[in-house]
């Protein structure tokens, strides 16, 4: 019958993610080791990304090097992420993960704050995270540290890609962490000012800078008080690139020139013509 | 669609028979994502493993075995087939719970009568009442950003999928 040579019956497939190829990869992958080769490397954002919550409300900070393996991939990467006008939200794991997550909570917090005609709060956001993150088990390898100020005060979160989260005045996320921890637990104290709380958070990533090396190049910070956000990218420049001290360019008149020959091309215009670019 | 309607109904009448209502709510409140894929995978599912053109189709759901078969190729694949119907199941039990069988059975009936309104049969639909009744008008998920079925490369021959939905096939 003609069913057979033709397309039968489409079901209806909702939409998100497709797992078609997961089979195919894994067979790829064993195949690939057995030869010695390895498969491309996710980007990831090894990282140090910290907040702390200081009297007028919350610094959030973190270093700019993505990685690719042991490659680094971009010098200058911008981790902290807009989630709307009073809550940004730092990221650290797969880069990818972390930004297209980071993105679908800020438009689905944008839909959410026109319905309901008020500034979203930060438990909304950290709630919104924290169900779609476990909804994939951990799949989507995004570790974020979320932070804001809202009607109720500043609020700083710290969310794992397993979906748990934790409420802290101050939170260190990334392969730096330990590091940037470090420095928290000397130097934090309750209600500091703004200037001694900037200082902290850069030396909180410095030291993730310069001790791990998955985290690299500059810190930016992003204060976030209520009605106000300064968003300073970059805040310190750690590691700047060296400045050559010599040059390798020879000057004019090194070679010696022995003979001197000029030949002009005699070219004729045989036919001219001139076509209108389609662009409407 | 149509089976989980009357596997809720099953469950629900059942319950209400043997008067252990209270307790096999709480059981299946508490179920978690786990239990839920033991208990529930459906074998039918997965195979048999054709593709759009009625044979193997060995891109994508790999060469054809028992053991490819029964399992799925990825750990998230059943529980994500089938979230949206364990989110409704959960949403009617708390439902059922808290305001009583009469609840649950009317926003059903609204859900059917809102599947129905449906364009021709192989185009898609934007599903709005439904949605709106979901309250997911207003949300944005990975099913509207990756592989949206309006961007689909693939479409089903006009002339078949509307033979198949008369019945006339």
């Amino acid at each position: 019958r003609r069913i057979m040579a033709t397309v039968s019956v489409c079901k209806y497939y909702p939409g998100g993610f497709s797992f078609d190829n997961c089979k195919r990869n894994a067979l790829l992958e064993a195949d690939i080791s057995k030869l010695g080769f390895s498969s491309p490397a996710a980007r990831k954002t090894g990282t140090t990304i910290c907040g702390v919550v200081y009297k007028d409300g919350v610094v959030l900070g973190a270093d700019t090097r993505a990685t690719e393996g042991m490659i680094v991939a971009d010098k200058n990467c911008s981790k902290i992420h807009y989630i709307s006008p009073n809550i940004y939200c730092c990221g650290a794991g797969t880069a990818a993960d972390t930004e297209m997550t980071t993105q679908i909570i800020s438009s689905n917090l944008e839909l959410h704050s026109l319905s309901t005609g008020r500034l979203p709060r930060v438990a909304t956001a950290n709630r919104m995270l924290k169900q779609m993150l476990f909804r994939y088990q951990g799949y989507i390898g995004a570790a974020l540290v979320l932070g804001g100020v809202d009607c109720n005060g500043p609020h700083l979160y710290s969310i794992y890609p397993h979906g748990s989260t934790d409420k802290l005045p101050y939170v260190t996320m990334g392969s730096g962490s330990l590091a940037a921890m470090a420095v928290f637990e000397d130097r934090y104290r309750p209600n500091m000012e703004e200037e001694e709380a900037k200082r902290l958070v850069r030396d909180a990533i410095a030291a993730g800078i310069f001790n791990d090396l998955g985290s690299g190049s500059n810190i930016d910070l992003c204060v976030i008080t209520k009605g106000k956000v300064d968003y300073l990218r970059p805040h310190d420049v750690a590691n700047k690139k060296g400045v050559r001290t010599g040059s390798y360019r020879y000057k004019h008149g090194t070679t010696g020139v022995l003979t001197k020959t000029v030949t002009p091309l005699n070219l004729e215009v045989v036919e001219e013509s001139v076509q209108t670019m389609d662009t409407s | 669609m149509d089976y989980a309607a009357v596997d809720y109904f099953f469950i629900y009448f059942s319950v209400f028979i043997t008067s252990q209502a209270f307790c096999l709510n709480i059981l299946w409140n508490t179920r978690g994502l786990r239990s839920q894929l033991k208990d529930s995978v459906p074998v039918t599912g997965l195979c048999p493993q054709a593709g759009p053109y009625g044979v193997q189709d060995s891109l994508r759901r790999g060469f054809s075995s028992v053991k490819n078969e029964l399992l799925p190729s990825h750990p998230l694949e059943l529980s994500e087939k089938n979230f949206q119907l364990n989110q409704d199941k959960m949403n009617f039990n708390t439902l059922r719970n808290i305001q009583g069988l009469h609840a649950p059975l009317k926003l059903q009936m609204e859900y059917r009568a809102a599947r129905q309104i449906q364009r021709l049969p192989f185009l898609p639909s934007s599903n709005l009442a439904l949605d709106t009744l979901r309250g997911t008008d207003d949300t944005i998920g990975f099913e509207d950003i990756l592989n949206d079925p309006v961007l689909s490369e693939v479409m089903g021959d006009p002339h078949i999928m509307t033979e198949y939905k008369l019945g006339v096939l």
